[in-house]
């Protein structure tokens, strides 16, 4: 036994901490600057002064009509679902990863996705809804997919192992719906359908985000409080409840967490690909071991959103695309990267 | 760590959905003591150890620890008092060891996980017993086996609890590390006053280091006593169905079974 001092190990700690606040300042930093880009760019640019001018303007009464239209109206709403949405997908993928123990469980590949979308083609197509009320659908559908794979998964407790496999098989169940509803459907319902399914922000609306803001303003102190219990969870059930960690309790809670983020979040944007997927792993090796990156992965999802919906919008002159589209190929090739990653390493989970 | 907590089963039983592993068990676990749990495979050790530990609720009886019964008391107020190590914990990917080491802190922190200087103090001692203190801030996954094994006992440790409770803590371990594993534990019960309870599978090196030796068979207890008066050659037959012979180990006077098989055994006949 040697005596090792205290103090070496609160400097140890301390690196650790601080090494988490220069990655979540660098995040925050990269939020700052892409969404100034956003606000500024377009068919019609507004220099940044203009930007601040006109964002202060309700309380400053320098109005011009114009200008303020377009920020206010047009740029911020989108700025702000990016944002929510982005940050909401990246929370929903790191708690499902960290607690299935993989990084194939985010929600977007075990089901949760494919549910909302399901429940929303089913809305436009067989009861021809539209806007809030298939958003609404959507949000159903999340949920109670959420809850037949916890269910059928459920055998004395819940393991991740179950939870992905019934997951990906509920996930392959729930696109054969789709299809069979497209087989079924007349040509301008599944464009319609299709658009949703893409998921985008083209059309974003002022009031979009206050649902989402108003979620995560409750979501997030639960998060808080249960995101600890995972010291014991991450070490395996067993070591969890020997450490005291109420193992069910924290699981429950944290999946109704992460699914109430996923839900809402495909409710508002659709099943935006990828973004949930990505953003814990991208987040994690930022960390490099500092620590879990749960709020982190919060700051990356946001951020993928974000540039993937710049892109989206101006990357290609006289065409905008679907933000799924750019996320869906920034994500397939990170999968690959992922793969290739993990079986060089030997490790596959 | 005041003073010392007493850990005992009585009529206990424990089983997974309709299959009985331990019936009707009754044990007194020695305070301050290193106490071994032996037995063949599948005769109980281990489910024995996690309803001691409170990770498995008892379908019958109970285990008591210091005379309420363990599973009805709260999840955290155990964890203060009862440290547990199963037998395969997870390491997170890229965890660093005075990270994992502090996970023991856990039941000791409130909800928002304010470190305190006590919390540095007892990772500080943790590691410092276990010998980890130079690879504090090294990756749990560049590790050895041994010293993998060490990080986690140090992060039982950490919990500062007086009771310790670990099954199978140098399977996949060399020899050197077992012995190594096994002469920490008899530091924390000699200099720290622990009581420690162990499952193990070398039955030399359990009778070597044991206060106290419990063989179990078919979820029931065969024998418990000091290793010196209760390992005979009649109950290594009973337990692991197997001839041997009983020599006294030339390092520690303590009994050393020596198995007769059917080959090489020129020397056997009684």
């Amino acid at each position: 036994m040697t005596a090792i001092d205290t103090s070496y190990i609160a400097s140890v700690r301390s690196q650790r901490e601080n090494k988490g606040r220069r990655v979540t300042l660098g995040l925050v930093f990269a939020l700052v600057l892409a969404s100034a880009a956003a606000l500024t760019l377009g068919d019609f640019p507004v220099p940044p002064g203009e930007i601040l001018r006109s964002l202060f303007s309700p309380l400053t009464g320098l109005t011009n009509k114009g200008v303020d239209f377009i920020v206010l109206q047009v740029r911020v709403p989108r700025l702000f679902l990016a944002l929510l949405s982005g940050a909401a997908f990246g929370l929903s993928g790191i708690i499902f990863q960290t607690l299935l123990r993989n990084p194939l469980a985010s929600p977007d590949i075990i089901g949760i996705a494919h549910g909302a979308s399901a429940a929303a083609v089913f809305c436009i197509i067989v009861l021809g809804w539209t806007g809030l009320a298939v958003s609404l659908g959507a949000f159903a559908g999340a949920l109670l997919t959420a809850f037949a794979i916890y269910i059928l998964a459920w055998r004395n407790g819940v393991t991740a192992y179950r939870v992905v496999l019934i997951g990906i098989g509920a996930a392959a169940m729930l696109s054969a719906v789709i299809s069979y509803l497209f087989t079924r459907a007349r040509l301008f319902e599944v464009q319609q359908a299709m658009a949703w399914l893409v998921g985008s922000l083209n059309a974003a609306r002022p009031g979009d985000s206050i649902v989402l803001a108003a979620m995560l303003v409750v979501t997030l102190p639960l998060l808080v409080i249960l995101v600890r219990g995972l010291d014991g969870l991450e070490l395996g059930d067993d070591t969890a409840h020997a450490l005291g960690t109420r193992v069910e309790q924290t699981r429950l809670g944290l999946m109704i967490a992460g699914v109430a983020l996923a839900a809402f979040a495909t409710a508002a944007v659709g099943p935006v690909g990828f973004v949930a997927f990505v953003s814990g792993p991208i987040a994690r090796r930022l960390m490099g071991g500092a620590g879990r990156g749960i709020p982190q992965a919060g700051l990356v999802g946001a951020l993928v959103m974000l540039v993937s919906d710049l892109l989206a919008q101006h990357a290609l002159p006289n065409l905008q695309l679907p933000t799924g589209v750019v996320t869906g190929g920034f994500g397939a090739v990170f999968l690959l990267w992922l793969l290739i990653v993990s079986g060089r390493s030997g490790r596959v989970n | 760590m005041t003073q010392a907590h007493q850990l005992m089963a009585a009529g206990l039983h424990l089983g997974y959905a309709d299959r009985e592993i331990v019936s009707d068990l009754n044990l007194n676990i020695p305070a301050g003591k290193l106490t071994v749990i032996v037995g063949a495979n599948a005769c109980g050790k281990s489910t024995l150890l996690r309803g001691l530990a409170r990770l498995l609720t008892p379908t019958r009886g109970a285990a008591y620890l210091d005379g309420k019964p363990i599973h009805q008391m709260p999840t955290r107020e155990v964890a203060t008092l009862l440290g547990a190590l199963p037998q395969s914990p997870i390491a997170p990917d890229a965890i660093t060891v005075a990270d994992l080491v502090g996970r023991g802190r856990y039941p000791h922190q409130g909800w928002f996980r304010r470190w305190t200087p006590e919390d540095d103090a007892a990772v500080a001692e943790a590691l410092g017993a276990t010998d980890m203190g130079e690879l504090a801030d090294r990756p749990v996954d560049e590790l050895s086996g041994g010293q993998r094994q060490r990080v986690w006992i140090a992060m039982a440790l950490a919990q500062q609890t007086d009771l310790l409770l670990l099954d199978e803590p140098t399977t996949f371990l060399d020899i050197n590390h077992q012995v190594e594993v096994l002469d920490l534990l008899t530091d924390l019960v000699k200099e720290r006053d622990r009581t420690v309870v162990v499952v193990l599978h070398d039955l030399n090196l359990a009778c070597r280091y044991a206060d106290h030796i419990v063989a179990m068979k078919s979820g029931k207890i065969v024998t418990e006593g000091r290793p010196v008066d209760v390992m005979t050659e009649e109950v290594v037959r009973e337990v692991f169905g197997m001839t041997s012979r009983i020599v006294v180990d030339p390092i520690s006077d303590t009994p050393m079974i020596v198995p007769i098989g059917r080959h090489h055994v020129e020397k056997a006949v009684a």
